[in-house]
């Protein structure tokens, strides 16, 4: 019997998620330039581009021209290919920390809020010791803990940002344990995995979603600030924040080298911080 | 109150030991063995062994965790490979500068992001709430970083109108300091001002629609006294809170401001720490810069059960 309880049906929220998004232009401004970013990325290889590793001492430092559209960095590297090639960089790092952050967050959260008593104790105490170290800092010192590289930077943000994670499912878990069907599952004897997975996990994946958009804004800034340090994407492999860092020195010779870079550091992260407001917009009951 | 303010405290203490525990483990992430990373050339063994001893190495992990958080208690915090001096000294001596830092940022942040907050509100729906709310997102897009870069080039390197880096005591010359602080501070603060701003506009929005904003107004009071005395000073209870809080992400990026602009503070020291390998002075950072957080945040509970004063009648 308890198998064929079924979880509640939201009337109309897709439709209602349709409605507010057509109302929005900024959230569909938003969902275009992530689109945008993303495609971009993973038409990389099939362009008909320059390797950007690819050095020519005859154009170093060349401002933007038809050779090359965005110009060319100090050892003559396409700065158009190395933008297209660092947006990889810094997507996959967005997208891989918050996983990382997710995977381990969620669960986590989940357990302290369902089960109460002492694990959420543990839990809880552990997230406010992380919350207590501010992010960037926790992810500087990880990565130099960990050795530089964008997969030990990736690591490094997905546990910083996994506290909020935590948080923010401990305290949806918390507010759907109370509800009536939560209590009649249960009285039907309805096991622990099956609550969780039938009505714990799609009742929270709303705001998973829209935190999860959001801390991918904050993410790819992140790897970018790591980068530019030099604990995120070693060269001479592209990665926004270290072609920024490379940038800073040539300021006065060649800003455009300093342009780019940062411009699609802030459009993506625009792109994703749109899309979260809009998202928390449409799948907000309250705000629908 | 102070039965209040001991509840925090003693809740904070697990969090503090927590943490603690967590700075002391990053250090077991290293690989290889850290007495030959400390012995530097040395390879003898007798001097390996002693360092070993010395740092109680070969004791079990719970015992080496007592005896750092022992000297950690006591403020010690070892001392650096680099300069070979204490860890708290080279803290103390790079903190007032960040403070300076993180206190002009805050000011700017305040500044900005608090009118544009309430004008927002005032005018929810019009061009200057829309044009507010798209500054503010772009505020929070923008890598600080960047924005400092671009300031750079713009008004040190084009206009030449302020110094694109260095650091002057506000003690020595207090004007060359504000002026050298400037950018640095406009970076940093912008950020947070449109964090600052977008909490604002939201409060505002609530208080603005509350039975005494309305009593208010009719009672006819001008519309000014009715904005800063009734609805700001109300709204602001949660900004105050925001505002602490926002203390650690000050910290966090004055490692990225203090690294463009060069000023010789704790970010800078961090930076220093981790390509240098002074894995002491990193440990210390993170612990002092949690502990400092934990410390506001019990400010911020304190500060708004004082200025709440429902909170302070319940």
């Amino acid at each position: 019997m308890s198998a064929e309880v079924e979880p509640i049906a939201l009337p109309r929220r897709k439709s209602r998620f349709r409605a507010v998004l057509r109302r929005n232009p900024a959230t569909l401004a938003g969902a275009a330039l992530v689109l945008f970013f993303v495609l971009v990325a993973l038409a990389a290889p099939l362009l008909p581009l320059d390797a950007p590793t690819k050095t020519s001492w005859a154009a170093v430092r060349k401002p933007p021209s038809a050779a090359h559209w965005l110009g060319t960095d100090e050892i003559g590297r396409d700065l158009l290919s190395r933008m297209i090639w660092g947006a990889r960089a810094s997507l996959l790092a967005g997208v891989v920390s918050v996983g990382i952050a997710v995977a381990l967050g969620v669960p986590l959260g989940v357990a302290a809020g369902a089960l109460r008593g002492w694990t959420d104790a543990a839990i809880s105490r552990l997230t406010e010791a992380l919350l207590a170290a501010p992010f960037l800092i926790l992810a500087i010192a990880l990565a130099a803990f960990l050795g530089p590289s964008l997969t030990n930077a990736m690591i490094a943000i997905g546990l910083s940002a996994m506290p909020v994670f935590i948080r923010l499912s401990r305290a949806q878990t918390l507010q759907v344990m109370s509800e009536d069907y939560v209590e009649s599952a249960r009285a039907i004897g309805v096991g622990p995995v099956a609550l969780t997975r039938r009505y714990i996990l799609p009742n929270i994946f709303a705001p998973i979603l829209v935190q999860a958009t959001l801390t991918i804004a904050t993410a790819i800034i992140a790897e970018a600030s790591l980068s530019f340090l030099g604990l995120g994407q070693q060269p001479p492999d592209p990665s926004w924040g270290s072609m920024l860092n490379v940038a800073k020195n040539f300021l006065d010779q060649a800003p455009w080298m300093a342009l780019w870079p940062g411009l699609a550091i802030f459009l993506v992260v625009l792109g994703f911080n749109l899309l979260g407001d809009g998202l928390r917009d449409a799948l907000d009951p309250k705000g629908g | 109150m102070f039965e209040f303010i001991l509840r925090r405290l003693l809740i904070a203490v697990p969090t503090v030991l927590l943490i603690s525990m967590f700075v002391f483990g990053m250090q077991k992430l290293l690989p290889g063995d850290p007495v030959l990373a400390m012995a530097g050339e040395e390879r003898d063994p007798a001097t390996l062994d002693a360092l070993r001893l010395k740092y109680h190495l070969n004791d079990p992990i719970w015992q080496q965790y007592l005896y750092w958080a022992e000297g950690a208690l006591h403020g010690d915090l070892g001392t650096s490979l680099r300069t070979q001096e204490p860890v708290t000294t080279l803290i103390a001596q790079k903190l007032p500068v960040t403070i300076q830092l993180a206190l002009m940022s805050l000011a700017v942040a305040l500044f900005i992001g608090i009118p544009a907050g309430v004008l927002s509100a005032y005018r929810k729906g019009t061009w200057v709430d829309w044009l507010s709310n798209v500054v503010a997102l772009s505020g929070l897009s923008i890598p600080n970083f960047w924005l400092g870069i671009m300031l750079i080039l713009l008004v040190s390197v084009r206009l030449g109108w302020l110094p694109a880096s260095g650091y002057v005591s506000p003690w020595t010359d207090p004007l060359t300091s504000i002026k050298t602080m400037l950018m640095p501070a406009f970076v940093l603060g912008s950020a947070l001002a449109a964090a600052l701003m977008r909490h604002t506009r939201s409060a505002m929005l609530g208080v603005l629609k509350s039975d005494y904003v309305r009593t208010a107004r009719a009672k006819g009071l001008p519309e000014r006294t009715v904005l800063v005395k009734h609805a700001l000073r109300n709204a602001l209870v949660p900004v105050v809170t925001v505002a602490t809080l926002i203390f650690g992400e000050l910290l966090g990026g004055a490692v990225l401001t203090e690294q463009i602009f060069t000023i010789p503070g704790f970010g800078k020291l961090v930076v220093d720490a981790v390509f240098s390998r002074d894995y002491a002075v990193v440990q210390g950072i993170v612990l002092c810069t949690a502990v400092a957080f934990i410390a506001m945040n019990l400010l911020a509970d304190v500060a708004y059960r004082l200025l709440n004063p429902r909170m302070r009648v319940a």
